[in-house]
């Protein structure tokens, strides 16, 4: 009771303070000395670190830190994370700090907020630095939306010369790297410059808060453009020593669009000019120790796929059936199995726990929509999960080799899921290792009552009449 | 052996111990036929094979998701655009509902096997099956040791292994089974008089009618049976029980089948069946009246009926040969009519004939598909002989029919397999029999001889036992089989010891190393036939045809896996809606691997419509594009071998294409497309030749991958080598080029005419002119 008035008079304090500091508005207590940004535009995964020399101006001590995203760029942010540096040059070491979306009734133009939660609060007058790293997918437009065979790709990227931000900005700088240096056109907002692969937007001198200066970059980018559309990951437990994973892919070429006739005689004899934004291998990471991997689509077995393994990591390169050009689509599945006792551990309160990879083994790609099902043994209890990020999750019940009860699926569904995502995560459960004999003892009993039935049947004479003793003659 | 009490223990015992042999014999043969058949997954993959499968397999997903009443009122829209296709009312329904009750029941047991995994294995499942009829109706003609060896010949006869390898799912799978186990059920009647079989009989005859087209020759065959057993004075009242109720519920059970209907009584190929069913009860009755009359009274009825059932008779054939006769084809579908005229199907039928598999066999594929069974099968034939009974005559008619029908089409070897391999197990088992006999006698005639003449029946039967006992431990080393066979032999001699028997076997007696010799010989042969087998299961019949290896010079493993890479891309890049043309042998790929539509597919139900296509393929591009524009065709797929060497390509199936074309649409002449009487694309090709849509599809940009366009599969170099196309556009091309993808373009724009009127006063003319020169040409108008 004491426990819950205590986090509701916490709540209430911090509405409290949240209010008071909406009032008193940002800008005034917080400043940033120093923004430096460097977007990576090299894959079509658009990777923005982001370095924040932030200062307290106000009174009172600081908390949080804001981050502000026009509305056009959160719904493609896959992940932001922030750290907190500290100590100074080759001592520096690096904090994660939490980083939570938020909502403020008065955001400019729809503006989203996301908020970082400071480790310690920063008095008036400190300053600290503040590392972050956010991702963004599918913002790379292509223009022109559709090309031909030989034509290489040119994509669009939108953003703003001048970082938002609800805070005043002393000194700002943007770097934005190429992949190449064919770049068509950009956006200059002075002073800019260009040299070879990057573009420098800055420095800007005491920008006010929300200000936004829209730039555009058209550029080459023939790097694959591969994403998921859907992936479905089912991993399931088998307590005789064996994790199956069954991983079903929707795989598209996310790039300009592929227009008029596909040449297989251009592009097998100049496979440097023709179809260059066009993918034909992708890279699976696999864990070690893998075996049984399968490589298939509903049609039955791809042959193209090679497998090497080490004692560190496996690696599966593999082919879709046909090269991939704007707009094409491929559906495959790869399987493989793992060994249990890599990835199945005992916790301390006699529960077991699964520790497996979040995320998509596909180096360099964009998952949609991200489906990880466990399938926990036939007879466990209790399962419960824990992420490093939100996950919509549910539960589900699957039937799989002669279950009876049917086996517990945890079901984590996650949107936008970039290779950042690959961190671990742990499934917890209660199991009762005498539930591994069920299925064999079930057999067992079946075929011996099956024998027994036919040594009975063998040994019963059903016929109505008797035919008279005619063996007594032999 | 003095003791008479022991002896009979003794005998008991084995009899027992035989049936465990013979049973675990008989697993062990099951399971033979079902691991021979996994060549094709091992050495492949799990994969459906071939054509028809396919076919099989989309119905058999369709049944396993919609249920079974859907599955009876399935109009497919997918194939034979605009027409579609009534599924549910043209398929025999046999190996779909087996194959979905298996699944069914698997997945109801919480065992979740793909439909996939199950059409895959339901082949190999029911050759197991299968060589357990063989077992059940060699045992009822000749006793268990012929069927054990009949069975193990047919678990293993390329034949069968052709068409039952895993993942060919196709009806003959299971109508094999199906037809072995009538004819068992018919022979256990006939010699048991059972009415429970002949129940069973029917119920099985229905199970056949649902698998395959082939149940006409068993509701001909037993008919011919019938009327030889009363021709030959051999009419019993178990002959009786056999034959009527299996007509009578045959027949309505056959009606019952969608695909038949009524067919089983307006078709030809039923009358005979009928008639002998008259005929029966004719003489029926006439036992019957023999039986109550006096030898007086029998002659004068037999005058009256006969004079009146003339007439009555008279009546009836002359009503018969009228319907027959007013029907087109004389009441016989064509390929019925092939069977009987050989050469009805190349005359009449082109697109019969343009299967290969339903041409005549040559020599070598006898030997390749029954191997050493074509020269036991004499010796089988002799053996049921000695004696004659219902049965064996049975099984003689049988070897006699289906030679004559594999003589006719390659297809049909697959029903003389299983006669093969009962006439060759009989053959096989009475050879051995008589050879061990021969050497038990030569060792045994110096210690028993004179116990055997002297004593009486029961005493040489135990004798007769323990020879067999003993034969069967010196003859471990060879074979188990043969032993219990004499065994066999031996307790049928028990049933019926007469006097003549034992003569005959003391005659039969051949000398030692003869015998010792003979049965070598006779082991090699087998051994040679199991190495053919083998070698026939993993090398010559376990590709599935939709991926094809190659050895590169350093032994690594090249596969083409064209046509799955054009089908995945067709049915991923395509709307789903999107019609395909293609020649109909890729129909049911296409459908099944890519869900597009088809025009026409391997059903060739509708001659005209593949005419249509064919005609659109050997048409230049213009008419050809005014052809498929007309069927809403988007997509042109053909196949092409000759940058691999890939042998059955559309260019070799292209005269199929002329002549059906031809046949249906006069302005395609096959002349047109001959020079000197040979279908060539080199330089020496016609113009129309290489104007038609099927050279410029293939060939279209072929030059640019070596040069000059060498054609690997011809072994020329092309004929016309740089081309444009104006009306199609190449959108996909795989791998090892062997599919090649073409789009329509779409028509011209006409504002574009309107603008620049004043000038192309002239060409519009001429266009005009063209186009309707071209329309004429279209069939579709």
């Amino acid at each position: 009771m004491e426990a819950l008035l205590g986090a509701r008079l916490t709540l209430a304090l911090s509405i409290f303070a949240f209010l008071s500091l909406l009032t008193t508005s940002f800008s005034q207590q917080i400043q940033i000395l120093n923004a430096e940004r460097r977007i990576d535009l090299t894959s079509h995964i658009v990777k923005v670190f982001l370095t924040l020399k932030v200062e307290n101006t106000g009174t009172a001590p600081a908390n949080e830190v804001l981050l502000a995203f026009p509305p056009t760029q959160v719904d493609h942010l896959a992940v932001v994370k922030a750290k907190a540096a500290t100590g100074r040059r080759k001592k520096r070491t690096y904090i994660t700090l939490d980083v939570k979306p938020t909502e403020l009734p008065d955001a400019p133009n729809g503006a989203k907020y996301f908020i970082i939660s400071l480790l310690n609060p920063l008095n008036s007058g400190e300053t600290a630095t503040l590392e972050v790293l956010y991702m963004l997918t599918h913002s790379l437009e292509p223009f022109p939306a559709e090309i031909s065979q030989s034509e290489p790709q040119l994509v669009y990227y939108h953003d703003s010369a001048i970082i938002l931000s609800p805070y005043l900005i002393k000194q700002q700088t943007t770097f934005i790297k190429t992949p190449t240096s064919k770049v068509e056109s950009f956006t200059r907002v002075e002073p800019t410059n260009r040299v070879s692969t990057e573009l420098k937007y800055g420095p800007y001198e005491d920008r006010t808060p929300y200000s936004f200066s829209p730039i555009i970059v058209h550029f080459e980018n023939n790097n694959p453009f591969a994403v998921v559309e859907e992936l479905v990951r089912e991993v399931e437990i088998s307590h005789w020593g064996n994790l199956q994973i069954t991983e079903h892919y929707k795989l598209v070429h996310a790039g300009a669009r592929h227009k008029g006739v596909f040449s297989r005689v251009e592009y097998q004899s100049r496979p440097s000019h023709s179809g260059i934004s066009s993918f034909k291998h992708l890279l699976a990471r696999l864990p070690p120790r893998v075996h049984s991997v399968y490589y298939r689509d509903e049609i039955g077995n791809i042959s193209s796929s090679h497998l090497r393994t080490d004692y560190r990591k496996s690696e599966l390169e593999i082919e879709p059936r046909y090269p991939l050009f704007g707009g094409w689509k491929a559906t495959f599945v790869i399987g493989y199995g793992l060994p249990l006792q890599d990835f199945l551990f005992e916790s301390s309160d006699g529960k077991r726990y699964l520790n497996f990879s979040f995320g998509c083994p596909l180096a360099e790609t964009v998952v949609d929509k991200l489906t990880i099902k466990v399938v926990l043994p036939e007879g466990s209890k209790d399962p419960s999960i824990v992420v490093p990020f939100p996950v919509e999750q549910h539960l589900e019940t699957k039937y799989s080799y002669l279950d009876v009860v049917g086996r517990t699926v945890l079901v984590l569904e996650k949107k936008n899921v970039v290779p950042e995502h690959n961190s671990p995560f742990q499934v917890y459960y209660t199991f009762n290792q005498m539930f591994v004999l069920a299925e064999p003892l079930m057999l067992v009993s079946a075929f011996f009552f099956f024998f027994v039935a036919c040594v009975a049947y063998l040994h019963i004479d059903l016929s109505i009449h008797k035919p008279s003793q005619h063996f007594a003659k032999f | 052996m003095a003791d008479p009490e022991n002896a009979k223990e003794a005998t008991t015992l084995r009899y027992a111990f035989g049936n465990v042999l013979s049973f675990f014999i008989l697993l062990l043969i099951g399971v033979l036929a079902f691991w021979i058949r996994l060549f094709s997954v091992i050495k492949y993959e799990s994969v459906i094979h071939e054509f028809d499968p396919y076919f099989n397999y989309r119905v058999t997903q369709f049944l396993t998701k919609n249920g079974i009443y859907d599955f009876w009122n399935w109009f497919d829209d997918r194939t034979w655009y605009p027409l579609g296709r009534v599924i549910g009312g043209t398929v025999y329904p046999g190996l779909t509902l087996t194959a979905g009750t298996i699944w069914w029941i698997l997945n109801s047991l919480n065992i979740p096997l793909s439909v996939e995994t199950v059409c895959v294995f339901t082949a190999p499942i029911f050759s197991a099956f299968a060589s357990w009829a063989t077992y059940l109706l060699t045992k009822e003609v000749k006793g268990a040791g012929a069927g054990l060896t009949a069975a193990a010949l047919l678990a293993m006869v390329p034949s069968y292994i052709s068409r039952s390898v895993a993942g060919s799912y196709d009806n003959e799978a299971v109508a094999i089974f199906a037809l072995i186990f009538t004819f068992y059920l018919y022979i256990k009647t006939l010699n048991t008089g059972s009415l429970f079989y002949a129940t069973l009989n029917a119920l099985a005859y229905f199970y056949m009618v649902c698998s395959w087209g082939g149940y006409t020759f068993i509701i001909n065959l037993i008919p011919m049976h019938v009327l030889l057993c009363i021709v030959t004075g051999r009419y019993s009242s178990r002959l009786y029980i056999a034959y009527a109720p299996l007509v009578v519920l045959g027949t309505l059970l056959a009606a019952l089948v969608p695909v038949v209907g009524f067919n089983a009584v307006m078709t030809s190929e039923h009358f005979a069946s009928f008639l002998v069913f008259i005929i029966i009860h004719v003489v029926a009755f006439v036992y019957y009246i023999k039986g109550i009359l006096s030898p007086k009274m029998f002659k004068v009825a037999v005058t009256l009926v006969v004079s009146v059932g003339l007439v009555v008779c008279c009546a009836v054939m002359a009503i018969l040969i009228a319907l027959v006769a007013s029907s087109p084809t004389k009441g016989w579908s064509g390929r019925s009519l092939s069977l009987l005229d050989p050469t009805y199907a190349s005359k009449y039928i082109p697109i019969i004939a343009s299967v290969s598999e339903h041409q005549p066999p040559t020599w070598p594929s006898y030997f390749m598909d029954i191997n050493v069974l074509a020269f036991l099968v004499p010796a089988g034939i002799i053996a049921c002989f000695l004696p004659l009974s219902d049965a064996s005559s049975f099984v003689v008619l049988y070897i006699v029919t289906s030679v004559y029908f594999s003589g006719v089409m390659v297809r049909l070897m697959l029903v003389l397999a299983p006669a093969a391999c009962v006439m060759s197990g009989i053959a096989l088992s009475e050879s051995f029999s008589v050879f061990t006999r021969s050497i038990k006698f030569q060792l045994h005639g110096l210690s028993g001889s004179s116990q055997v003449d002297s004593g009486d029946a029961s005493s040489s039967t135990v004798v007769a036992q323990n020879d067999a006992g003993k034969a069967e431990k010196t003859e471990d080393t060879a074979k188990e089989r043969p032993s219990k066979k004499s065994k066999k032999k031996e307790k049928g001699i028990v049933d019926k010891p007469s006097l003549k028997a034992k003569i005959e076997r003391r005659l039969l007696v051949l000398p030692f190393e003869a015998s010792i010799f003979a049965i070598l010989l006779l082991v090699l042969l087998g051994a040679f036939y199991v190495v053919h087998c083998v070698w026939a299961a993993a090398e010559a019949y376990s590709a599935p045809s939709i991926v094809l290896t190659s050895y590169s010079h350093d032994g690594g493993l090249h596969v083409f896996d064209d046509f799955r890479e054009a089908y995945a891309w067709l049915s991923h890049n395509t709307e789903v809606d999107d019609k395909v043309a293609s020649w109909w042998d890729y129909g049911y790929q296409t459908t099944a691997m890519a869900n597009r539509t088809v025009i026409v597919d391997n059903n060739t139900w509708n001659n005209t419509h593949i005419a249509t296509v064919g005609t659109a393929m050997s048409s230049p591009e213009k008419a050809a594009w005014e052809i498929f524009n007309s069927l809403d065709v988007k997509y042109v797929l053909v196949v092409f071998g000759g940058l691999v060497g890939y042998p059955s390509d559309d260019i070799n199936k292209f005269l199929w294409m002329v002549r059906i074309g031809g046949g249906v649409f006069p302005h395609i002449k096959e002349p047109d497309y001959l020079r000197d009487g040979q279908y060539r694309i080199d330089s020496q090709a016609t113009p129309t030749m290489l104007n038609c849509l099927m050279y410029k599809l293939s060939y279209y940009r072929f030059v640019e991958t070596d040069g000059r366009g060498f054609d690997r599969v011809r072994q020329t170099e092309i004929g016309k080598k740089n081309f444009k196309l104006t009306h199609f556009e190449e959108v996909f091309t795989t791998h090892h080029w062997m599919v090649r993808i073409y789009k329509l373009k779409p028509p011209r724009n006409r504002i574009r005419g309107k603008t620049k009127k004043p000038r192309s006063q002239k060409t519009s003319s001429t266009t005009r002119t063209k186009r309707s020169a071209a329309t004429k040409r279209n069939p579709w108008h």
